[in-house]
């Protein structure tokens, strides 16, 4: 579905919402992540104000799409998401990490019914991905619905990943569409020195993958490639969303130092008065 | 005597006991689940022959994925397919899966409380000349420390048979244990099965036994032969059939403990973390009595035939005699 620029602004408003919503949590929380879920805050602003197939009020619908979450640790952006698609009240996400809270760490489908999967282990959601859409082959369903698998790039490290790509390659699987936030940077480091994953286009086509790259923070742009991941028939496709870690609070962007961990009271103060002064 | 209720296998004691592989039995079962449920899919990583996951296969080409040499991606594959309706099973080697694969099972199938059915063929020593590499001792532990997860050892191929198709319908994700080599039959059709549910297979023919023995896997087959050999020395045995390590029957080890108030347990698998340890943390907590545990001590497998290493690492008759008689003589 084309996008107006009038919901463009609408989209961009929504995740700069979010991204607030995630500093406040990180923030109360005192720990989790910072610089992933600040990147990603546009492409799960595009997939569930727009993209998605799915019913907030009725989560475990049957013929939603399936957005498996690979890299938990960007849990924030995840849960953010999802209250302000009315999933659940915002005001919960402030339980972030807390003591009998639903908003666990990583994602658990225990406390979360509706998750399609419990997250966090690096290296395994892009093979339930490829399951999932393995199962719709066999029953025929793989023309009805996507199996959309968000996954990270240091997460490209695991074999496991590697294995899945392989075996989605092998059964041509259709209706996956694989998104890497490729932010380069992880934990201890940017990605080519900690290791290296280019020529990473050529290492997904090499392995039978429909390969798209796109900046993941132009929404007419992501919203053009989703459309032709949807299309493409014969093959799994990935979309390598170029994304700027930290994205919307300069401070943070761009420095892997962000990435596990949450900004201190007064660095969220800073980082939400820039977020607050933003305009469209 | 060999309980009369449960319709046991007359011929076990004969010198041409019909032997079969216990693998033998999940190959059947799986297919006999496939024809009676379509929701039954197969996962093997390029062991579809070792493990009899052919015959699924060879029957269902479209319900059974091959993944190659990958077990992590074996195990969450199927946890996705599990997501969307399907009944997995995912066939390897032990010291494969869910050696290798452990945390992938953990967080995608156990956490996720995704039902997997993990098929861990070729377990114990009597794997034989493939060695150590290729010997788990260590699968027990690994699976019944994990929360959300069932552990079925069968003791013979119709068990195995039995199992599988049980393990459809539970509710839990589970762990199914088999070995490789010919093992005597010691059950029929007609033997009652269900998993969480341990039986008596030997009792005196009166009185009370003086020692309870628990086994699991084809080991169950040379408890017995002890028990039968002993009674000829009248010492009264009950040899006790476990082929749930978890869910385990609490009731029915407590139960056999106040009769006999001294246990053997036997297993092809460490003593430490093992079924023995399993019994032993029931019976501490309710009916403390001694405890013999024939078991592999601390030590990996090596080259030989099945039987040398079933004799090498003590977990044979005479071992098991061994750890009856130590228990008699504390009295």
């Amino acid at each position: 579905m084309l996008l107006t620029e009038e919901k463009i602004k609408e989209l961009a408003k929504k995740a700069n919402d979010i991204r607030i919503s995630i500093i406040e949590m990180l923030v109360e929380a005192g720990s989790g992540h910072t610089a992933g879920p600040l990147g990603m805050a546009d492409i799960f602003t595009l997939f569930y104000f727009h993209v998605l197939r799915h019913d907030p009020k009725n989560p475990s619908w049957e013929g939603r799409d399936r957005l498996v979450l690979s890299n938990g640790h960007i849990a924030p952006v995840f849960y953010a998401a999802m209250a302000h698609a009315g999933y659940f009240p915002v005001e919960e996400l402030k339980t972030l990490r807390k003591l009998g809270s639903r908003l666990q760490g990583h994602p658990h489908r225990e406390y979360m019914t509706w998750l399609e999967n419990s997250s966090g282990p690096l290296g395994s959601g892009l093979s339930q991905a490829a399951g999932m859409a393995l199962a719709d082959k066999i029953d025929k369903k793989d023309k009805d619905r996507f199996i959309y698998c968000f996954m990270s790039d240091g997460e490209m490290n695991e074999g496991n990943t590697w294995e899945a790509v392989m075996l989605a390659g092998k059964h041509k699987l259709r209706n996956l569409i694989a998104i890497v936030d490729r932010n380069n940077i992880q934990i201890e480091g940017f990605t080519e020195d900690v290791m290296p994953l280019e020529p990473f286009h050529a290492k997904w086509k090499s392995f039978n993958w429909h390969v798209i790259e796109v900046s993941g923070h132009d929404f007419r742009a992501l919203n053009e490639v989703i459309e032709e991941a949807q299309d493409i028939f014969e093959e799994p496709t990935v979309i390598i969303a170029h994304t700027i870690p930290g994205k919307g609070v300069k401070e943070f962007e761009r420095d892997y130092k962000w990435h596990g961990k949450p900004p201190s009271k007064q660095e969220g103060e800073m980082a939400l008065k820039e977020l607050r002064n933003t305009r469209y | 005597m060999l309980n009369p209720k449960l319709k046991l296998n007359p011929k076990i004691f004969n010198s041409d006991v019909e032997q079969i592989p216990i693998r033998k039995g999940f190959g059947q079962g799986l297919l006999m689940a496939g024809e009676r449920d379509e929701r039954v899919v197969g996962l093997c990583a390029d062991l579809t022959e070792s493990t009899q996951m052919n015959l699924f296969a060879d029957r269902f080409p479209d319900r059974f994925v091959q993944v190659g040499v990958a077990e992590q991606n074996l195990v969450t594959v199927a946890s996705g397919m599990a997501a969307m309706g399907k009944i997995p099973f995912c066939s390897s080697y032990a010291m494969f899966s869910p050696g290798r694969n452990w945390e992938q099972i953990r967080t995608t199938i156990s956490y996720n409380d995704r039902k997997v059915i993990v098929v861990g063929s070729h377990a114990g020593v009597s794997v034989g000349p493939d060695g150590g590499t290729h010997q788990a001792l260590e699968d027990i532990a690994l699976m019944r420390v994990m929360p959300n997860m069932d552990v079925v050892s069968p003791c013979d191929a119709i068990e195995a048979k039995k199992a599988t198709l049980e393990l459809v319908k539970t509710k839990k994700p589970a762990y199914l244990r088999l070995a490789r080599e010919k093992t005597p039959i010691i059950t029929t059709e007609e033997t009652p099965f269900s998993v969480g549910k341990a039986e008596i297979y030997w009792m005196p023919d009166v009185g009370l036994a003086e020692v309870g023995i628990i086994a699991t896997g084809a080991l169950l087959y040379r408890a017995i032969l002890v028990a039968k050999e002993l009674e000829k020395e009248g010492i009264k045995i009950k040899v006790m059939n476990l082929p749930s390590i978890k869910s385990i029957d609490t009731e029915a080890i407590i139960t056999l403990a106040k009769e006999c108030k001294k246990i053997v347990t036997v297993e092809e698998h460490q003593v430490a973390g093992g079924m023995g340890s399993a019994v032993a943390e029931v019976l501490a907590q309710n009916f403390p009595v001694p405890v013999e545990f024939v078991g592999v001590q601390d030590k990996f497998g090596q080259s030989g035939t099945p039987d040398e290493l079933i004799e090498h690492y003590g977990v044979d008759e005479s071992a098991i005699k061994k750890a009856v008689g130590k228990l008699l003589s504390r009295r």
